[in-house]
């Protein structure tokens, strides 16, 4: 390993620490404009008539948009990037509460806000459609009364469904639960927003917006618009945070391109935090009924999963895959399981649309919870110790690369090395002994466990795909003849530290240091093609496509010193950072020599080109496979049912490890996640479809005082199809953490029988575990409280 | 309402609504961007700044109340060509990852260390308890603090 790689502080935090980032709503044009959107109150109803007369009327309102007049300009509706069309505007219905129904713009963000109040709108209110539960009832109301399908999106199932009923009907032990990975959102700390330009004379529209991806934001925004891919620039500046929200097109966006094309000046659109938590991507809201069957000594034996999926107003999920359930059907987790079969049924309702978004590998998240949930539940039917069961069931080293019964090919894994580590960082033992004698004094104690696989790096194209468009990123060198290198790639950092782990993967393999490789990004009318930053997808194929791009630039130095030493090309080997001459390794040129001569007068030999300048193309052959162990120590009480989180021990396997620093951050944040959702987070709706967690006073996110300062380790098994034997490490802590927290959740209260809780674990939803767990049982410990009326 | 403050040891004269946020006056009318609006609800903490001494959400102040005093941002930590030990320490650790809170966070470490130049760790906790951080799960802003209030770092701005 060359020194370019390690724990390298990050050359993006000089500008962060001094205030100078540029983020979207930092940026202000000349004569620039302020959108806001007017939203609609009611969950589901007709409209019967929308006035912006008295809006257009104010005197610092410059235009004001309706459905219908965005529908004049086939803009009133977009498609979405699953297949799916999802209102810009609102024609003939509002379907869920905070839907956009007009677009007023004006010369200040106040104004834009007060002529809001001006806009008349007149709702016939209709029955919602709340709980994805009822809605393919007969009678149910209809969400999308356009489509044939009524509430009804899709029907899919992955798996041998006669093999795995046969290993049911031939297992010793079955456990099942019904469980809930309830609606959840990112909240990136900066919320979404977008600054349209279009300028009349060149015809070119630029827009500065949040955009993870802003190469497919382009395609979407050309089949919109109606102007070509070329006259589109799409800018992403500094972005503060994703975590997948960022990756859709939202309406606030083609708003303020209609305005500019409307207007011809640049208008900005910028949500505030009620519009993003109540409209813009959420996450999960996955009903789940999970069985787990096995023989009593604890062999596990199949899977399998029934899914009803609330995908809200419109199927607007931010996911690749040609799987409408995308990798659910990885379920079987880190385990051998002879057969496994899921079905999964998604659904409209009248709530915001989305689905998939926050760090969840295209719903790995909720298939992880769903088999380490299960699992702890098949440890106490079989009085097995829950690390115990996981170690008799992991994949072993030698089953690399392994295919699962739903088809999906592991690449490399050492499972049982990295539950291993886990459980010696913990002291497992101890904890257990520990427990045992705190549950004697009637103290609750909780030592929950998950070990998780996941597959990110989308994608192979056989399987994913953006709009009909394959998921191969490129990446372009530049070698100035200095030696000094420009990388521009497709992929945008959202925090994640591309302009360093690039810089350095560039670095390495050329025998530079990382300060003498710029990174370029963000920027479609600099970058080359690719479909962006979600899914963990960056370091497998974008820093794939730099590495294979460096290695071609190193082959082209190759020849020109070849030259310059007047040697055979086939004579040279790339031995520390240089091309040296075999039996004669002072006889040395390193690329910033090789660089300089190449765009020298030398005279280079018939057929090579001057210059190193290369490019490629990276097409994923698979996913990567980066896995974990995770061991989550929680105290609680049973008389407020308060979960504090002890410990966090986290053992992840990303395979290679480019900056270990970054990586180390990138865990911390998803273990923060799993605080969040598995306690304190969901997107709540009351009957009627009013959203309950329109801010931060009600949608609680972790803070200092709830993250335990958590415990890190690492394994090492490269992934023998990447470049440099890299995996992704940008969703692991999110996707492992929660079941980790449940789990010990759930472990503490053992005492009381509670078998199941769904998330968020609320002080409210323990405390009603252990009540309803005790009158289930007739008895259990005392609670100190006395149960409700 | 005319008002007067001075911002970063700058003095500024403004005629301003008086429902502009302090956030807004800072951002939109001064162009010191390094603030941040994330929540509108005192929740976040991404818009963190000093009047006088003493830290406060500036979406939750309005520009008028900061009439006659004195305001200081991210901006105004370094003084003059050298960076503060907060800034300093904040890249060394990996304090940050999107650098949207950052600003926030370093203006509270800095008030917490002039007022408790010895922190210990549940100190730094509770005093950034008030503000969010979506990336980091707090541990390496923590250790950030610390090796600022350690004294190491500190270097040209």
């Amino acid at each position: 390993m060359s020194d370019a790689y390690g724990p390298l502080p990050r050359k993006e935090d000089a500008r962060f620490i001094r205030g100078q980032g540029t983020f979207v709503d930092d940026i202000a044009l000349p004569g620039m404009l302020y959108g806001a959107i007017l939203r609609s109150p009611l969950a589901h109803a007709r409209i019967v008539s929308v006035d912006a007369s008295a809006a257009s009327a104010h005197p610092a309102v410059v235009a004001a948009f309706t459905g219908a007049d965005l529908a004049e300009r086939g803009m009133a509706w977009m498609p979405t990037l699953f297949g799916d069309v999802q209102s810009v505007l609102a024609t003939d219905k509002v379907r869920f509460q905070g839907q956009e129904v007009a677009f007023v713009v004006a010369t200040d963000r106040y104004s834009a806000r007060d002529a809001l109040e001006l806009v008349v709108v007149d709702y016939e209110p209709l029955a919602p459609l709340v709980d994805a539960g009822t809605a393919l009832e007969p009678g149910a109301p209809v969400v999308r009364d356009e489509l044939p399908g009524g509430n009804h999106i899709f029907d899919w199932a992955a798996g041998d469904k006669a093999a795995t009923d046969a290993a049911f009907a031939a297992a010793d032990v079955v456990a099942s639960c019904d469980m809930t990975y309830p609606r959840s959102h990112p909240a990136p700390l900066e919320t979404c927003g977008a600054i349209a330009d279009y300028d009349p004379v060149s015809g070119k529209l630029t827009v500065w917006s949040t955009s993870q991806a802003p190469h497919a934001h382009r395609m979407l925004y050309a089949a919109l618009t109606g102007l070509a891919e070329h006259k589109i620039r799409i800018v992403s500046p500094d972005l503060g945070g994703g975590f997948g929200a960022k990756v859709p097109v939202y309406p606030g966006y083609v708003c303020a391109i209609a305005a500019s094309l409307a207007t011809g000046r640049p208008v900005k659109w910028v949500e505030d935090r009620s519009e993003n938590l109540m409209s813009t991507a959420f996450a999960r809201d996955y009903h789940m009924h999970g069985e787990i069957a096995a023989t009593a000594d604890g062999q596990i034996l199949a899977l399998r999963a029934r899914v009803l999926a609330d995908h809200g107003a419109f199927n607007a999920v931010a996911q690749p895959s040609k799987f409408p359930a995308g990798f659910f059907h990885i379920f079987t987790g880190s385990y051998q399981a002879q057969a496994a079969y899921c079905e999964v049924t998604g659904v409209f309702t009248n709530k915001a649309p989305g689905g998939v978004a926050y760090s969840c590998s295209f719903r790995i998240t909720e298939a992880v919870y769903l088999v380490e949930r299960l699992t702890d539940l098949l440890a106490r039917r079989l009085g097995m110790d829950p690390a115990e069961l996981r170690m008799r069931n992991l994949l072993r080293p030698e089953q690399f690369p392994y295919t699962g019964p739903t088809g999906w090919q592991y690449d490399s894994g050492d499972y049982p090395r990295a539950l291993r580590l886990a459980l010696d960082m913990a002291g497992y033992e101890e904890l257990r002994r520990e427990q045992a004698e705190r549950r004697a004094r009637g103290e609750y104690m909780g030592i929950g466990l998950s070990f998780f696989t996941e597959g990110v790096g989308a994608g192979p194209r056989g399987h994913m795909d953006i709009m009909g468009l394959g998921m191969a990123d490129g990446a372009d060198l530049r070698v100035h003849p200095t030696g000094k290198v420009v990388l521009a790639i497709s992929v945008q950092t959202q925090g994640q530290g591309h302009e360093t782990t690039f810089a350095q993967l560039v670095a390495h393999e050329l025998g530079l240091i990382p300060d003498d490789v710029e990174v370029v990004h963000g920027d479609t009318d600099r970058t080359p093609f690719g479909l962006g930053t979600y899914g963990s997808r960056s370091t497998p194929v974008s820093g794939a496509a730099a590495v294979v791009a460096a290695r071609r630039v190193r082959e082209r130095a190759r020849l020109v010193a070849a030259a310059m030493l007047e040697v055979d090309a086939d004579d040279l080997e790339w031995q520390e950072g240089m091309w040296r001459v075999k039996g004669d390794p002072e006889m040395a040129l390193g690329i910033v020599e090789i660089a300089r001569a190449a765009h020298s007068a030398l005279e280079l030999p018939d057929g090579i080109e001057g210059h190193l300048d290369a490019s490629a193309v990276y097409n994923p052959p698979n996913l990567t496979f980066p896995f974990g162990a995770y061991i989550c120590v929680t105290d609680v009480d049973p008389g407020t049912g308060e979960v504090k989180v002890r410990r966090f021990i986290a053992v992840d396997d990303c395979g290679v490890r480019i900056n270990p620093m970054i990586v180390e951050g990138q865990v911390h944040r998803g273990l923060a996640d799993g605080i969040g959702i598995a306690l304190m987070q969901a997107i709540a709706f009351d009957e009627i479809g009013n959203c309950l967690s329109g801010s931060f006073m009600d949608y609680l996110l972790p803070t200092s005082l709830e993250c335990p300062s958590p415990e890190l380790g690492a394994t090492v098994t490269p992934s023998p199809h990447h470049p440099v034997g890299a995996k992704g490490i940008g969703e692991s802590a999110t996707v492992g953490s929660p079941p980790a927290v449940v789990n010990s959740v759930v472990d503490a209260l053992a005492p009381f029988g509670v078998l199941h809780a769904d998330m968020p674990l609320t002080p409210a939803t323990v405390w009603l575990a252990i009540q309803e767990a005790a009158q289930a049982c007739g008895s259990g410990p005392s609670t100190g409280r006395p149960a409700p009326d | 309402m005319k008002i007067t403050v001075t911002v970063n040891a700058v003095d500024y004269a403004r005629v301003v609504e008086p429902r502009l946020l302090l956030i807004h006056f800072l951002r939109d009318e001064l162009g010191l961007t390094g603030s941040h609006w994330g929540c509108d609800t005192s929740n976040c903490g991404a818009c963190v700044v000093w009047l006088d001494e003493t830290p406060v959400k500036s979406c939750t102040v309005l520009a008028v109340m900061a009439d006659g005093r004195r305001v200081t941002t991210v901006e105004g930590l370094a003084s003059g060509t050298r960076l503060d030990p907060v800034q300093e320490a904040f890249a060394a650790c990996h304090g940050l990852q999107c650098g949207f809170c950052t600003p926030g966070m370093m203006m509270t470490a800095r008030w917490l260390l002039d007022n408790n130049p010895d922190p210990t760790e549940a100190d730094v906790r509770e005093a950034i308890s008030g503000q969010v951080c979506r990336c980091t799960g707090y541990e390496n802003i923590v250790r950030s603090v610390l090796r600022a209030a350690a004294g190491d770092g500190g270097g040209p701005a």
